[in-house]
């Protein structure tokens, strides 16, 4: 166990040094220039300003020594200086992070709780309503652009019914709770403040349930093709011949058996929901990292993107990481 | 066993089918899938004949019109018909979802193949970088590169092409890994063949079918992200009429909400059918993926 823990450590610290080669080669080898994107005609038509912007922000050293300069700043924990906000990024992210975090997990927690139940339902009741039911929701999900589920679902329960809130983590005149972890929900429940955790509750409904939706689709269909694939098997027989009642066989003998592959799947989902998350709250204006990354993106915002890409990717590293532990732990063949 | 387990057994074993009944069951999906997927494609090609309006034309005294014979998918905010603009779309969407997954595919299996049948320290080499571009979530590297080579649908592809090859790349290695310690690559060196000949005219052929099944799903995931990318104001020029920047310009107009619904439905129904065609082809090609 331990070699495979340090094997796959290593590893991980291989790809995250690439990861930086990569991020900083896509920023400074490519021919956008963000002088025009972000000095405006007037600015950028004189050189002389144009010069000192560029050597505020090293933009006129050679190549490698930024690469150098950019490496030595993250090993200080310094993720750069975004153009647009002119304040470091790392505050950036500590601003906009927590909006995210929190958004992804509840989507997590939806993924979850709604996901493994249909697919296990699906499974044994396999060619019934349920089981076309769940294949339904799971390819419209999958198929389904997130930024127009968005956009329906705010018409429809926004626009229409008026049961739903509108864009945004709180209502117009409410104000955020104080600040202690960054999501609202525990930060008001903290603050002992239902009216705001209920307004909080409420904005997280529909971006929740957007962003789950490919993932749902996902986890059902996994938990479907598992929970069959165990089903079949010799000791399923056994335990039935034995005499066990069908829900003592499903839960306490194919269940923790199919949840194997589930668990790899959720690792990714998770991954996905924390990354992906940019058309989601891009629509409900959700001050997150997403809209963050397409903000900085529109602006040519380079440091801002740069960092932000390569939080992505060791955020999806680290994931991956902790899902072949627990793979690990689960299933002891992987150890190899 | 009891035997009234057994007879629920008995009964459970489905009744006979009719050969309709089965066809319908093997290939149902599939024929649906190719049937919307057909309908899109003869759409894109005949859309200069089959639009009633120009795409482009704007028409400032008929602004956001529900609705109507005349408008049969309302306009937009510039008075443009929107199901004008709904068909030219499906040009860019089909185009962009093909091209993306057919070169990326290109690119994902050579590298691929080429890693497989090298080994050693080029197959290594290879492989950390498909594991590399993999780390980043496709939309967001997408939006890097976007972002740095311009708005535009060649950027933009291209964009996409740099995410889009290793999950080839993991296929094909695998499949040729698969195939080449069976016995007729064996026969093809001993008769003298070189690598290249090897690779490209026996491996290849025989590991063609989970690629096509691969590409054919893909196409549709391939659409779905150039229009959140166009969303996003990246993939097209304003103001080329494209699905996904459609669904921006209308996503404020809650009331009118003709102008973004449509085009969302037209994306949903072309990814599903590609979807079912894909499904479909798997089962086809596999047997025993049918039915899982």
């Amino acid at each position: 166990m331990l070699r495979f823990l340090v094997a796959r450590v290593g590893a991980m610290l291989v790809m995250t040094l690439l990861a930086t080669l990569v991020v900083f080669l896509i920023a400074n080898t490519v021919p956008g220039d963000p002088v025009l994107a972000q000095l405006g005609d007037q600015a950028a038509s004189d050189p002389v300003f144009v010069a000192e912007w560029r050597h505020q922000y090293g933009l006129d050293r050679p190549l490698w020594q930024r690469y150098v300069i950019f490496l030595d700043g993250l090993r200080q924990g310094d993720l750069g200086r975004s153009i647009r906000s002119r304040r470091p990024v790392l505050d950036d992210v500590e601003e906009y992070g927590p909006a995210t975090l929190e958004l992804a997990t509840v989507s997590f927690a939806l993924t979850l709780i709604v996901g493994i139940p249909l697919g296990i339902l699906a499974a044994v009741k396999r060619d019934s309503w349920v089981d076309h039911l769940a294949r339904v929701i799971s390819l419209l999900g999958v198929s389904s652009p997130t930024f127009w589920l968005a956009f329906i679902l705010l018409a429809v329960f926004y626009g229409y019914l008026q049961i739903a809130p509108g864009p945004g983590r709180l209502g117009t005149i409410a104000l955020p709770p104080p600040t202690v972890t960054g999501s609202y929900l525990i930060d008001s429940a903290l603050a002992g403040d239902w009216d705001t955790f209920q307004d909080a509750a409420a904005h997280m409904v529909l971006p929740s349930i957007v962003l789950a939706a490919a993932t749902i689709g996902l986890v059902t269909r996994t938990t479907r093709a598992s929970m069959l694939e165990c089903i079949r098997q010799d000791y399923v027989r056994m335990a039935r011949a034995k005499g066990s009642r069908e829900s003592r066989v499903i839960l306490r003998h194919v269940l923790p058996n199919a949840l194997v592959p589930v668990v790899t799947l959720s690792g990714l989902a998770y991954a996905q929901l924390l990354t992906g998350a940019v058309l989601t709250e891009t629509v409900f204006s959700w001050p997150g990292l997403g809209r963050y990354t397409f903000l900085s993106a529109s602006a040519l915002d380079f440091p801002a993107i740069m960092a932000i890409t390569l939080l992505v990717a060791v955020t999806y590293l680290v994931i991956n990481l902790l899902t072949d532990i627990s793979y690990a732990i689960l299933d002891p063949r992987v150890r190899r | 066993m009891s035997g009234a387990r057994i007879a629920e057994i008995l009964a459970a074993q489905p009744p006979p089918v009719s050969p309709w009944r089965r066809w319908r069951h093997q290939y149902g999906l599939a024929a649906l899938g190719g049937t919307i997927v057909l309908g899109w494609i003869i759409v894109a090609l005949a859309a200069q004949a089959l639009a009633p309006w120009a795409p482009n034309a704007v028409e400032v005294t008929a602004r956001l019109r529900p609705p109507s014979t005349l408008h049969m998918m309302g306009t937009d905010e510039l008075g443009r018909d929107v199901l004008s603009r709904l068909i030219f779309g499906a040009r860019i969407s089909l185009i962009t979802g093909i091209v993306v997954v057919t070169i990326g595919a290109f690119i994902g299996t050579v590298l691929g193949g080429i890693a497989a049948y090298a080994g050693g320290l080029i197959e290594e080499a290879i492989m950390r970088l498909t594991d590399l571009v993999l780390c980043f979530p496709p939309i967001i590297l997408a939006l890097a590169i976007g972002a740095a080579l311009g708005i535009g649908t060649t950027n933009t592809i291209t964009a996409m092409l740099v995410v889009w090859w290793p999950k080839f790349a993991r296929l094909s290695r695998s499949l040729v890994l698969q195939q080449r310690s069976l016995e007729y690559v064996e026969a093809a060196l001993v008769a003298g063949y070189g690598p290249g000949r090897i690779l490209w005219r026996h491996i290849m052929p025989n590991s063609v079918g989970p690629l096509i099944v691969l590409v054919t799903l893909d196409v549709g995931n391939a659409i779905i992200i150039f229009a959140g990318l166009s969303f996003l104001g990246l993939g097209v020029v304003p103001p080329t009429a494209e699905w996904g920047s459609m669904i921006s310009e209308g996503r404020e107009l809650v009331a009118q909400w003709w102008v973004a619904s449509f085009p969302g439905f037209a994306i949903l129904s072309i990814v599903l059918g590609f979807n079912f065609l894909g499904d479909g082809v798997r089962d086809w090609l596999d047997p025993r993926s049918r039915r899982q």
